[in-house]
């Protein structure tokens, strides 16, 4: 299956859902910064790579696909569960991603400029998981 | 306070934006990625930049690295889990985080300290 982009699927997301993820994602950026101050950077650094907001992800995959499923009278929660399922492998790869975003901050902030490295990271993030997605793909 | 209510809104804004990226792209095992996405730790990073040296956003990003394979160890369990045991999805994901917690400071106490 080919990478595709569809706008559809913002109009199945209700505003209270993207609430949740909004607080989630707060929270847990806040808390990273009052542990970091209070225990320091080593034990900080740790949370900036929780998965914060992925049971709420993985419960809003779940609820979709049971509705699109049930609309067109198939059994849902076998499929929803599937979807979940796909949903974390993906994320596993990208977990991949992440560590070298971290690997890349970790060697190169000392010597440049801040906004280089991360968006340095952010590129060696998404280059190593969708390479290894589409590594996974073919075999 | 000001600064935990910058850190809030400003990781809200990052992790939701990655969140929504992740919700437009199809098939859904490429979509998953974003679920690993750097959204907590750009926002955080972005953050310390201003307030802190280099040492000590360095010394955030190599912890980060122990904090991704826990995460790496949590996702796999979940994919797992969900084919195995078929259970309840909001179940396993918040029952698999004390996984997460285990390997990340395992490894950081191991590896890091």
């Amino acid at each position: 299956m080919l990478i595709q982009v569809d706008p559809s699927a913002l109009g199945h997301t209700k505003w209270h859902e993207y609430a949740v993820r909004f607080l989630f994602g707060g929270l847990i950026t806040a808390i990273a910064g009052i542990i970091a101050k209070k225990f320091g950077p080593g034990v900080g650094g740790l949370f900036l790579a929780f998965p914060a907001i992925f049971p709420a992800s993985a419960t809003l995959i779940e609820k979709h696909e049971k509705e699109k499923k049930e609309s067109e009278r198939l059994g849902g929660t076998e499929r929803a569960r599937k979807a979940v399922s796909v949903d974390a492998a993906g994320a596993a790869m990208g977990s991949i991603g992440l560590f070298v975003f971290a690997l890349v901050v970790w060697q190169l902030v000392p010597s440049h400029a801040a906004w280089m490295v991360l968006t340095a990271a952010t590129i060696a993030w998404l280059t190593i998981s969708v390479s290894l997605w589409l590594i996974r793909k073919r075999t | 306070m000001g600064q935990i209510l910058i850190r809030f809104l400003i990781g809200g804004v990052v992790v939701s934006a990655f969140a929504i990226v992740g919700d437009l792209l199809k098939p859904k095992s490429f979509a998953g990625l974003f679920g690993a996405a750097p959204s907590v730790a750009l926002a955080t990073l972005s953050l310390t930049v201003a307030t802190e040296d280099a040492h000590y956003v360095a010394t955030e990003a190599r912890s980060m690295m122990t904090g991704a394979i826990a995460f790496f160890v949590y996702a796999c369990f979940v994919s797992w889990a969900m084919i195995r045991y078929k259970p309840n999805v909001l179940f396993v994901t918040i029952c698999a985080i004390p996984l997460w917690f285990t390997v990340a400071f395992g490894l950081w106490l191991v590896w890091l300290r």
